[in-house]
């Protein structure tokens, strides 16, 4: 045997394996290491900021119950096609067919209740169907043809907004129509009063969905898998994840989460528009990215985006309070998505 | 080593051959791994380590040739089939995923879940079981200086990674563990640290298959050596026959296995 004792030299040279100098950490690398672990940490701190800079601004009209119970039925339908984005998100990918989608199961909920005359059951039944098939082809493009999430979606966006549009021959079915003949697809914009604050089972639904989401993916193996996908797919292929299932299970359940904001969104116009909901898509990332998901994958946390969405309605209802043009607002939220993608980027170097 | 009243190899290939296209990456092989011993695969680059252990393991499955795990004839077509029988193998690009903590990378792929009705209807993990297991596997392994078993595994160093992988090999194997180059991407005390752990899962009864380029740790761990030249296996040698100047001729050609005197094939200790 020829074994040159180098490794005793080695094993005389201090305990720890490959340790550095925990001491001396600057105030932003802490910060940098905090946000690593807690990646809503800093979602929550600018929503925080933004509500007592409005207060600050506006004063008590603000922080009225009413006001803010308004701000949540305005995030209604962004957080719940939000749920949908981080979803896939999370495993690396985008999709930007999910207004679309939503826009689309409304006009299938609408036009088979109203002009085909089917039981309001049936027609949502179908909407959420549809939403489903539409999330299967998404899916079943980029895990069998391979082909890029967001060319994907960025192609079916268009085929999916000129099926609602040749669907619905471009026409709105009205809210009294929808009241006399299906009241069923106007449940979700039910409302009552709460100690002052107004609420609607949309915004109820809305918490019950990131609820079941956050479960779904904290504590069942399926949402371990999302993020393992995301994550590194090679690894968890040999870890023994069959990951083209999951990326399917991930587009089918986001476009049924689609149709089902589809069913939240007649609720709140009351209407079934081809044109509604138009701004979901960017809108929906926009929650997704402020809210601390990373677009590269595996890393982020549902709440975020829940708070990405309220952040996004609390400058909104904000600005507009305080007599803001809406050109300002929108220039708020593009500076917003920038620092967010930004700060994402810092994040991930830790 | 029970080796006395276990004759047969655990893990037997006969007469291998892997073809792509027109490169023969083996070339009527043949493979035999005893219980309870570490046996090290070297080669040269090329040689087709990669592909044997591959066809072994139903990663990518021979031509012809056969695969045998306890004397059963198996042949398995994907690398599923091989885990579920209990070839664990830890590849040498570490497999684990980074942003989830070491209990859930432990278990990626085959989670425990709670019993009766939540686990059954709900899904609902059980993370409490799975972080009680995770401790005692790594406290097993002597990786006690892992903080804690809800630390992100990318803020562990590459050799507690490393043992991660081989802590998750070594829980779930429960007939034979590969590691592929576990070594090559560590530090000299982090390998220290791995082969340490190479040991560790022999001594509990666990047969090993190391794939290695590093010549000093296989000869440290080994019971025996493969010696896989040009899609074959042309000898099987012992680090106590053999020098490393000795291996290194016979994988690189320069040197008969025939002419030295212990022979071309050593048997272990027991099964003449």
């Amino acid at each position: 045997m020829a074994t040159d004792n180098f490794e005793a030299v080695a094993a005389s040279a201090g305990g720890s394996v490959a340790s550095f100098e925990p001491e001396n950490v600057s105030l932003g690398e802490r910060t940098q290491r905090f946000l690593h672990n807690y990646p809503t940490a800093a979602p929550a701190f600018v929503l925080l900021m933004a509500v007592a800079f409005f207060y600050a601004i506006i004063g008590g009209k603000f922080l009225d119950p009413f006001n803010l119970s308004l701000v949540f039925q305005q995030v209604t339908i962004i957080g719940m096609i939000g749920v949908a984005q981080t979803l896939v998100i999370l495993t690396a990918g985008i999709d930007l067919s999910v207004g679309a989608i939503m826009v689309l199961c409304s006009v299938v909920m609408g036009r088979t209740a109203i002009t085909l005359g089917l039981p309001a059951e049936l027609a949502l039944m179908l909407g959420l169907l549809a939403g489903a098939v539409c999330g299967a082809i998404n899916g079943f493009l980029i895990t069998r043809l391979r082909l890029p999430p967001f060319i994907t979606t960025l192609g079916t966006w268009s085929i999916f907004f000129a099926l609602n549009l040749w669907y619905s021959e471009s026409e709105t079915i009205r809210s009294q129509d929808i009241a006399a003949q299906a009241p069923l697809l106007q449940f979700m914009g039910i409302s009552f009063e709460f100690l002052g604050a107004r609420f609607t089972t949309g915004t109820l639904s809305l918490l019950a969905l990131f609820a079941g989401m956050w479960y779904a993916l904290n504590h069942t193996p399926w949402g371990r898998h999302v993020y393992a996908t995301g994550d590194d797919p090679q690894a968890a292929q040999l870890a023994g994840i069959n990951t083209e299932k999951v990326l399917l299970s991930v587009y089918i359940v986001a476009g049924v989460i689609c149709a089902f904001a589809a069913w939240t969104l007649i609720g709140r116009i009351g209407s079934v528009s081809p044109q509604a909901g138009q701004s979901a898509n960017l809108d929906s990332i926009t929650a997704v990215v402020i809210g601390g998901t990373s677009l590269f994958g595996g890393r982020g946390a549902i709440v975020g985006t829940l708070i990405g969405a309220l952040v996004v309605g609390v400058f909104r209802n904000g600005l507009a309070l305080a007599g803001v043009d809406v050109l300002w607002q929108e220039f708020s939220i593009g500076l917003l998505i920038i620092v967010a993608v930004a700060v994402d980027q810092w994040i991930r170097r830790a | 080593m029970n080796a006395v009243t276990k004759l047969e190899p655990i893990l037997k290939g006969r007469n291998m051959v892997k073809r792509y296209g027109r490169v023969t990456a083996l070339d009527h092989s043949d493979f035999d791994l005893y219980p309870g011993e570490v046996l090290a695969v070297i080669g040269d680059n090329g040689a087709g380590k990669s592909s044997l252990i591959k066809a072994l393991t139903g990663a990518a499955p021979p031509d012809i040739g056969d695969v045998y795990l306890a004397g059963a004839l198996v042949n398995f077509k994907n690398p599923m089939e091989g885990r579920l029988a209990g070839i664990e193998t830890v590849y040498q690009n570490l497999a684990v995923s980074p942003s989830l903590n070491i209990a859930d990378n432990l278990f990626l792929g085959r989670e425990l879940l709670k019993p009766g009705f939540l686990g059954k209807w709900l899904r609902m993990l059980d993370h409490q079981k799975m972080e009680q297991i995770a401790r005692d596997k790594l406290s097993e392994l002597g990786l006690l200086t892992i903080q804690s078993i809800n630390q992100a595994v990318e803020t562990l160093s590459g050799g507690q990674r490393q043992a991660v992988a081989v802590a998750r090999a070594a829980a779930f194997g429960s007939k034979v563990v590969i590691m592929d180059e576990p070594t090559a991407a560590l530090g000299v005390k982090e390998s220290r640290r791995v082969l340490d752990l190479i040991k560790d899962v022999r001594n509990r009864g666990m047969p090993v298959v190391l794939i290695s380029h590093n010549m000093p740790h296989v000869w440290e761990v080994a019971d025996r050596i493969h010696v896989h030249r040009l899609g074959k296996r042309h000898a099987v040698i012992k680090p106590s026959t053999h020098t490393m100047s000795e291996g290194v001729a016979i994988m690189t050609g320069a040197m008969d296995p025939n002419d030295h005197p212990a022979g071309a094939y050593a048997l272990p200790a027991g099964a003449m």
